[in-house]
C-alpha cells in the first residue's frame, strides 16, 4: 500500500494532519453530497492502482486466458437499502455470472446417479496438488458422507462418484475465519451481516468454517447470549461454525458459567477487553484473575488489547477540539495505546503461565510486540484481520463521511501506509499466526448514528469475503509467502489453536471434507456492487486482487463453483471444541511443571523487631499490607530459647553501628582488583 | 596542601580557596586549570591566576577536579510506620559527602490523603536543621484530586519543586489508575514539571504476593518473586506510552532489571523523551541475595522494584549509562536497621523497602564503568551530576564547574582502593549491602558550598549548613523537545458537510449507557430533524473555521513561550506515533 501515500496529492483525500491552511480554502467544494457511495468516490482506486506498487502485477494487461470477475448481479441497489436481508432460503445465486463457466475445474458425474444436494454425496477431486500446512503433493481425494475417506493416487472409488478434475490446481483445506461478529448489537442495531449473509460471504470467498464471537451484553448471562447465539446460528448459517464468548465483567456466576461453557458446550475460548471504559473494560487484577481460571479450565484467552483508560482521555480530548468525525477515532486511538495493551497482556500471560491470543492485531508496533515477545518464549498468538492487511487509515480523513465511517474498527487501521506489508511479513515469518476478518458490518445509517460524534459510531468492517484473497495477493503472489504457510495461516493454525485440527484445517482422510480449490490466476477488482456483503461499503472498493476459489465445498457439498452460490441455509453444523488445545497448552504444561517455587529455609529469625505503632486509617505505612491476606502486626513475642538466628559472623560483633572517617588505606603497591569484582 | 595565610573567621562568605594544578572534567571537555573560588562560588577558571593573599590552596598534582556528584534519589529520615529510617538527614548527606556527592534529592512521602504542602514543610524543616549539604525535594504524588491538583501548582511556583514521582504499584496505597497518570502527566506537562514514576504493575504484584504467600513463601525470596523484572518493564512500557499521549517528559525511578532498560532504550530511539535513573543497588549487585540463609541479609536486599537475580543486570545497565540510553544515576538511599527489617519477619510484604548507596555511588560506578574501559571520565561526570542538574533545571550552577557556577567539587582519586565494609561507612544501617566489594576510585578532598568536608581522610562536616535550592519548571533539556512537538503539527478536523442521509433506529435506554463512549461524549444525542437542514455543500461549517482560528492562533502565539504553552496545548497535540514519521516524510 505503499501507493496509498502517492494518491494523496492527487485528490482531496490529503489527511488532516498535513493539510495545513492551504487546504481550507474554497477547493474544498464538492459537487456530491455525503451519500455518494459510487459516483466518483472511488475513481483513483480502481484498476490502476496496482500500477503505482512496486514490483508486482507490473503492466499487467488483460489476459487472454485470465479469469477476471468483473460480474453483475443485476440489481446490487437492493443492498443498500441498509438493514433489509436480502435472500432468504437456499439462494442459488445462478443468475450471477453464468460467464464463468472458464474457470478451469470441470465437474463430470462418471455414471446417470447423482444426487445433487444430497447427503452421501461422493465425490472425487481428481488431478490436484493438495497443499496442506506441511509439504504439498499430487493426489486425488475422495469424499463420502461429508468427510474424506482417501487421500492418495489411484484411488480405488465405487462407481457413480462425480468427479471434479482440479487440472493441477491447488487443492487447500477451507479457509477458518477466526473473528467474526455477525450479531454483535451496537446500541439495538444489529451488523447488516447475519449468518446467512455473512457466511454466504464467507463461502464465496474459501471460508468454510467461521468463528463468530458472542457478545453478551454486560449483566446478561453468559449460556444465554450463548444460547441466542448458537439457534440464530443454526437456523441461517450455511457453513460450520463455532463460537467464542466474550466476558463483559467477572464475577462469581460469571466463573461458573464458563465452567459450563467449557465442559458442555464446545467452547474452548473467550474474549476480554482492555478497552471500552466503563462498559467491557477489566482491570488488571480482574484480567489475571481470568487468565489463571481460563488457564484452569484450559481456555484460550483472547484479548481485545488497547488500553481503555487513556482512550476514554484522548476522547473526551479530541471531542473537546470540536473533532466529531470519523479522523478522530485514530486520533484518539494511536496505535501505541494499542502497543501498550499487547505488552501488558502478555506480561499477564507469562506471569499466569497462560496462552494469549491477540485479536486483531493492527498495528506494526502491536505486532512488533507479539514478535518479540514470541522470541522471548512467551506463548502468544496474533491474529491480524482483512482490514489491517490490505488497507490502511488514511481514509478516515476522506471528505466523503460515508466512506471514511466505514473504516472505523477498533483498534483502528493505522495511517501508516507500510502497516499492511509489514504485517504480511510477520505472518510469512509465523511471527502471527492466524488470519480473521472481524467481519462485522453495519449500513451507512447505521454508521451515521455517530454522525456528530464519532465515538457513537459502530465499529466493524468487511472482510470475510476478501481474507483469503487478499493474504494470496499480497504475500504470496509477492513472494513472502508459501502456499503451505499460505494454508497454516489461513486456516491450519487457527484449527490448532482452538482445537478442530485434524477434523478441520487439513486435507487428510478423515478430516471434514471442506475443500478449496483454489485458482491463482483468478483477478478480481474488488467491489461493494458484486460482493455478498449486505453493506452498501467495501473498504477494499477498487483494489484489485489476484487469487481466489475456483470451486468451494462444505461439508462433502459444492457451494461455489464458477462464480456460483448454492448454499443452504441452516446446514451449517456448531463445531464443539474441547479444551486444552495440544498448540497452546503443551508448553504450559510443562512449564507448569517446571517452574514450582520454594521457598528458602531458614531459622527462625530471633532477634530485635522494631515495634510497629497499631496503623489508624491512613497511616497503613506498609504500601502492601493492604493487600497481603497476612495478619497486619507481626507478632512480636519473642523466644529467647529459640535461636537459630546468626547475624553471619562477620559482624556479630559489630554493635557500634557507625564509625565515622575511617578509611581503609590501599596495600602497598595498589592492587588490581578487578578480578575479586563479582 | 599548605596554607599559605591564616584563616580568618569560619564563616561560608571569607572561604577562599585555590585549587593549583587540576585537570578540570566536565561532561562536554577535559582541561587543565587552576580554579579559584570565593563565598562559595568559583569565582575565576584558568592558569596562573591573580588571586587575594590568605588563600589556602589545594595542590591537585594532576588529578582530576570534578563537579560534585548529584544524588537525585535518596530517602533521609523517611517515617515509616511510626519509625524513621536510620539514616537522617544529617547522617545521610554526611555519607554523601564522605562518597562525593555534594547535593542530594530527597523524596517526600505526603501520607495518601493528607496535604502535599504541609509533608513539603515538614520535609524542609527537617533538611534544614541537619543537612550538611545542599539539597532539593522531590514531592510524591500519592492520591489525587483537585486539590492536591492545586498544591502542585503552587509547589512549583512557589516552593521551587520541579519534579513529582507517581506511583504504578503499590496497590491500594499508592497506586494510582491510569486514568489518574493521564491527568497527572497531562497537568505536569502543562506547568513544566517533571513526571518521574515508580513504574511497577501493583494490581498484579498483588495477586503474585498473595500466591507467593498462600505457597508458604514467607521469607524475603518472595519478594523477588512476587515482582519479577517484567512486571517492572511492563509498568515503564505503559508509562512511556501515557508520556508519549500526553507529550510530557518522563522520568523512570529505579531501573532495576534489563528488561525495563530496554523499554527506555526502546522509546529514546523513538524519539520519546524518557530518562532513566538506574540505582547504585541496581549497578553493583544482584538479587541472588534474596535467597541467602541469612534472613537479615536477605532482607538488607529489599527494595522495589526488586534487585533482578540476573548475575549479568549490573553490566548491562552500566553498558547502557555509558551508551546515554540511561540518563542519571541515583541512590534510592533508605536505610533501615535488622530489627525494622524484622517486621516482615513472617511475610515479605512487611518488609521496609530501601538499600543503601548515597556513599557508594560515585565510586562504584568508576570502578564499573570507567575501569573497566566502558565510559569515558566526561560521561561519567554526565552521569554522576550534569544530566541530574539538567533535569532539575540547576545547571550550570550545579553540574558544572564554571565560572559563577557553586563551589561544590570534588577532587578525584582514580587510584585509591578500598574495601566496603559496614564497619566503616558512615551509613547507620549495620547491613552494607555492598559489604566486601572492593572499588577502585575514591574523593580525595571534597568541597562543598566552597568549604572542605573531607581532605585527607577527614570528615568535616557542619549539621544544617545545606541550604534548598529551588527548582524552577520547564528545564529544558526536557522540555525544549517537547515544546517544539507541541509546534510541530496540529490535529484538525476535516471539513465535511453534514451528514444528511438516513441514520438507523437505536436505542440508548438499556440499563443506563450502552457505549462506552456515550458517556464521555460532550455532545449531545444525535437527533434527526428532517426539517432542520444544515447541510451545505460548502463544507465549511461554522464550527470548522472556528477550531482553524483557534488552531492558528496557538500556533503563532506559541512562539511566545512559556504564557502561551498552556493554550497552545489545549488546541495542539502531537502526533507522536507514526504520523511523525510520516510528517517528516512528506515534508521532505
Amino acid at each position: 500500500m505503499s501507493d496509498c501515500r502517492r494518491q494523496w496529492n492527487r485528490e482531496d483525500e490529503l489527511p488532516v494532519y498535513f493539510a495545513g491552511p492551504i487546504t481550507t480554502g474554497p477547493n474544498q467544494r464538492k459537487s456530491f453530497g455525503m451519500f455518494s457511495s459510487v459516483e466518483g468516490a472511488f475513481e483513483s482506486k480502481t484498476i490502476d492502482f496496482d500500477n503505482y506498487a512496486v514490483g508486482r502485477k507490473g503492466n499487467r494487461t488483460p489476459r487472454s486466458g485470465s479469469r477476471e470477475r468483473l460480474l453483475d448481479t443485476g440489481d446490487p441497489m437492493g443492498k443498500t437499502t441498509g438493514g433489509t436481508r436480502q435472500g432468504s432460503d437456499s439462494e442459488s445465486n445462478a443468475a450471477r455470472d453464468a460467464d464463468e463457466s472458464r474457470a478451469g475445474v470441470e465437474v463430470q458425474v462418471l455414471s446417470e446417479k447423482t444426487s445433487p444436494n444430497g447427503q452421501d454425496e461422493r465425490l472425487l477431486i481428481r488431478g490436484g496438488r493438495v497443499v496442506n500446512d506441511d509439504r504439498s503433493f499430487f493426489g486425488d481425494v475422495y469424499i463420502e458422507d461429508g468427510l474424506i475417506k482417501q487421500v492418495g493416487e489411484n484411488l480405488v472409488v465405487p462407481g457413480g462418484v462425480k468427479v471434479i478434475e482440479a487440472n493441477g490446481r491447488m487443492v487447500i483445506p477451507g479457509g477458518i475465519d477466526v473473528n467474526t461478529c455477525l450479531m454483535k448489537t451496537f446500541l439495538g442495531t444489529q451488523p447488516v451481516d447475519d449468518f446467512l449473509q455473512g457466511t454466504k460471504a464467507a463461502l464465496a470467498g474459501g471460508t468454510t468454517m467461521i468463528i463468530d464471537h458472542v457478545t453478551p451484553e454486560p449483566g446478561e448471562s453468559l449460556l444465554e447470549a450463548f444460547e441466542r447465539w448458537q439457534e440464530a446460528a443454526d437456523k441461517r448459517a450455511c457453513c460450520d461454525y463455532s463460537l467464542h464468548v466474550d466476558i463483559p465483567l467477572w464475577n462469581e456466576s460469571v466463573k461458573d458459567e464458563l465452567e459450563v461453557l467449557v465442559q458442555d458446550k464446545g467452547i474452548n475460548s473467550f474474549q476480554v477487553y482492555m478497552a471500552y471504559k466503563d462498559m467491557y473494560q477489566m482491570t488488571d487484577s480482574q484480567l489475571y484473575e481470568v487468565f489463571s481460571f481460563l488457564k484452569q479450565l484450559g481456555a484460550v484467552v483472547l484479548v481485545h488489547a488497547e488500553n481503555g483508560d487513556l482512550i476514554f482521555e484522548e476522547q473526551r480530548k479530541i471531542l473537546g477540539m470540536g473533532i466529531t468525525g470519523p479522523e478522530g477515532h485514530p486520533l484518539s486511538r494511536p496505535e501505541e495505546v494499542e502497543a501498550e495493551a499487547v505488552f501488558r497482556a502478555i506480561t499477564l500471560g507469562n506471569r499466569v503461565n497462560c496462552p494469549v491470543y491477540i485479536t486483531k492485531v493492527m498495528s506494526k508496533s502491536a505486532a512488533d510486540t507479539i514478535a518479540q515477545a514470541r522470541r522471548k518464549g512467551s506463548v502468544v498468538f496474533g491474529e491480524p484481520i482483512t482490514a489491517g492487511l490490505a488497507t490502511d487509515g488514511s481514509h478516515y480523513w476522506s471528505k466523503n463521511w460515508a466512506k471514511a465511517a466505514a473504516y472505523v474498527t477498533s483498534p483502528p487501521l493505522s495511517p501508516d501506509p507500510t502497516t499492511p506489508e509489514h504485517l504480511h511479513t510477520l505472518l510469512a515469518s509465523g511471527d502471527l499466526q492466524v488470519v480473521g476478518s472481524s467481519h462485522c458490518a453495519y449500513s451507512t445509517s447505521q454508521k451515521a448514528i455517530g454522525k456528530d460524534d464519532f465515538t457513537l459510531i459502530p465499529e466493524g468492517t468487511n472482510g470475510v469475503e476478501e481474507r483469503m484473497g487478499f493474504v494470496w495477493d499480497k504475500a504470496v503472489a509477492m513472494g513472502k509467502m508459501d502456499e503451505n504457510q499460505f494454508v497454516a495461516v489461513t486456516s491450519t493454525n487457527a484449527a490448532k489453536i482452538f482445537n478442530l485440527y485434524p477434523r478441520k484445517g487439513r486435507i487428510a482422510v478423515d478430516s471434514d471434507a471442506d475443500i478449496v480449490i483454489w485458482d491463482p490466476d483468478i483477478v478480481k477488482t474488488i467491489t461493494a456492487k458484486q460482493q455478498q456483503s449486505a453493506a452498501e461499503y467495501n473498504i477494499f472498493e477498487g483494489l484489485e486482487c489476484r487469487g481466489g476459489p475456483a470451486l468451494v465445498l462444505s461439508q462433502g457439498r459444492v457451494v461455489y463453483e464458477g462464480g456460483k452460490l448454492q448454499i443452504q441455509q441452516g446446514t451449517g453444523r456448531f463445531i464443539p471444541r474441547k479444551p486444552f488445545p495440544d498448540y497452546a497448552f503443551q508448553r504450559i504444561k510443562f512449564r507448569n511443571q517446571v517452574s514450582s517455587k520454594q521457598g528458602v529455609t531458614r531459622g527462625v529469625y530471633d532477634g530485635p523487631v522494631h515495634d510497629v505503632t497499631p496503623t489508624p486509617k491512613y497511616i497503613t505505612p506498609s504500601p502492601s499490607a493492604k493487600t497481603s491476606p497476612t495478619s497486619h502486626q507481626p507478632p512480636t513475642v519473642r523466644n529467647l530459647h529459640l535461636s537459630n538466628f546468626s547475624l553471619s559472623g562477620a559482624q556479630i560483633d559489630d554493635n557500634i553501628p557507625r564509625r565515622s572517617g575511617h578509611r581503609i588505606v590501599a596495600p602497598p603497591g595498589g592492587r588490581s582488583n578487578i578480578t575479586s569484582l563479582g | 596542601m599548605s596554607y599559605q595565610g591564616k584563616k580568618n573567621i569560619p564563616k561560608i562568605t571569607s572561604d577562599r580557596l585555590l585549587i593549583k594544578g587540576g585537570r578540570i572534567v566536565n561532561d562536554d571537555q577535559s582541561f587543565h586549570a587552576d580554579i579559584y573560588m570565593e563565598d562559595g562560588l568559583i569565582k575565576q577558571i584558568g592558569d596562573n591566576l591573580i588571586v587575594p593573599g590568605g588563600v589556602k590552596t589545594i595542590e591537585a598534582n594532576g588529578k582530576m577536579v570534578i563537579p560534585g556528584g548529584i544524588d537525585i534519589h535518596t530517602h533521609f529520615q523517611m517515617p515509616y510506620r511510626g519509625t524513621t529510617t536510620v539514616d537522617d538527614f544529617a547522617q545521610g548527606s554526611k555519607a554523601a559527602l564522605a562518597g562525593g556527592t555534594t547535593m542530594i534529592v530527597d523524596h517526600v512521602i505526603p501520607e495518601p490523603g493528607t496535604s502535599l504542602m504541609e509533608a513539603y514543610d515538614q520535609w524542609r524543616q527537617w533538611a534544614d536543621e541537619k543537612a550538611c549539604c545542599d539539597y532539593s525535594l522531590h514531592v510524591d504524588i500519592t492520591h489525587w484530586n483537585d486539590s492536591v491538583k492545586q498544591e502542585v501548582d503552587s509547589l512549583i511556583k512557589d516552593k521551587g519543586v520541579n519534579s513529582f514521582q507517581v506511583y504504578m504499584a503499590y496497590k491500594d496505597y499508592y497506586q494510582l489508575s491510569n486514568s489518574q497518570l493521564y491527568e497527572i502527566f497531562t497537568f505536569l506537562a502543562e506547568k513544566g514539571g517533571i513526571v518521574q514514576v515508580h513504574a511497577e504493575n501493583g494490581e498484579i504484584i498483588a495477586e503474585e504476593q498473595a500466591r507467593m504467600l498462600q505457597m508458604g513463601i514467607t521469607g524475603p525470596e518472595g519478594h523477588v518473586l512476587s515482582r519479577p523484572e517484567e512486571l517492572e518493564a511492563e509498568a515503564v512500557f505503559r508509562a512511556v506510552t501515557i508520556a508519549s499521549q500526553t507529550n510530557c517528559p518522563l522520568y523512570v525511578t529505579r531501573v532495576m532489571s534489563k528488561s525495563a532498560a530496554d523499554i527506555i532504550s526502546q522509546a529514546r530511539k523513538k524519539g520519546n523523551v524518557v530518562f532513566g535513573e538506574p540505582i547504585t543497588a541496581s549497578l553493583g549487585t544482584d538479587g541472588t541475595h534474596y535467597w541467602s540463609k541469612n534472613w537479615a541479609k536477605a532482607a538488607a536486599f529489599v527494595t522495589s522494584p526488586p534487585l533482578s537475580p540476573d548475575p549479568t543486570t549490573p553490566d548491562y545497565l552500566n553498558t547502557l549509562l555509558a551508551s546515554g540510553d540511561l540518563s542519571v544515576t541515583g541512590s534510592a538511599h533508605c536505610t533501615f536497621s535488622v530489627a525494622q527489617k524484622a517486621i516482615g519477619k513472617d511475610d515479605f510484604t512487611q518488609i521496609p523497602e530501601g538499600v543503601n548507596g548515597v556513599e557508594e555511588r560515585m565510586a562504584l560506578i568508576w570502578d564499573k564503568a570507567v575501569t573497566t574501559g566502558k565510559m569515558d571520565e566526561n560521561m561519567f561526570v554526565a552521569i554522576t551530576s550534569t544530566n541530574a542538574a539538567k533535569i532539575l533545571n540547576l545547571y550550570p550552577r550545579k553540574g558544572r564547574i564554571a565560572v559563577g557556577s557553586d563551589a561544590d567539587l570534588i577532587i578525584w582519586d582514580t587510584d585509591s582502593v578500598r574495601t566496603i565494609t559496614a564497619k566503616t561507612h558512615n551509613s547507620a544501617a549495620e547491613y552494607n549491602i555492598f559489604e566486601g566489594m572492593e572499588l577502585r576510585g575514591a574523593p580525595l578532598v571534597v568541597i562543598c558550598q566552597g568549604k572542605i568536608v573531607l581532605e585527607d581522610g577527614k570528615l568535616q562536616v557542619t549539621s544544617g549548613a545545606g541550604r534548598f535550592i529551588p527548582c524552577s519548571p520547564f528545564p529544558d533539556f526536557a522540555y525544549k523537545r517537547v515544546k517544539a512537538r507541541k509546534q510541530l503539527a496540529v490535529l484538525r478536523a476535516v471539513p465535511r458537510g453534514m451528514y444528511d442521509g438516513p441514520v438507523s433506529e437505536f436505542s440508548m435506554s438499556r440499563g443506563g449507557t450502552p457505549s462506552a463512549s456515550a458517556r464521555t461524549s460532550p455532545t449531545k444525542q444525535p437527533v434527526r430533524n428532517l426539517h432542520q437542514s444544515g447541510f451545505s455543500l460548502t463544507g465549511n461549517p461554522a464550527a470548522c473555521g472556528e477550531s482553524s482560528l483557534l488552531t492558528n492562533r496557538a500556533f503563532s502565539k506559541s512562539f511566545d513561550g512559556y504564557a502561551s504553552v498552556t493554550e497552545a496545548f489545549y488546541c495542539t497535540l502531537i502526533l507522536l506515533w507514526s504520523g511523525q514519521k510520516a510528517v517528516m516524510e512528506y515534508l521532505s
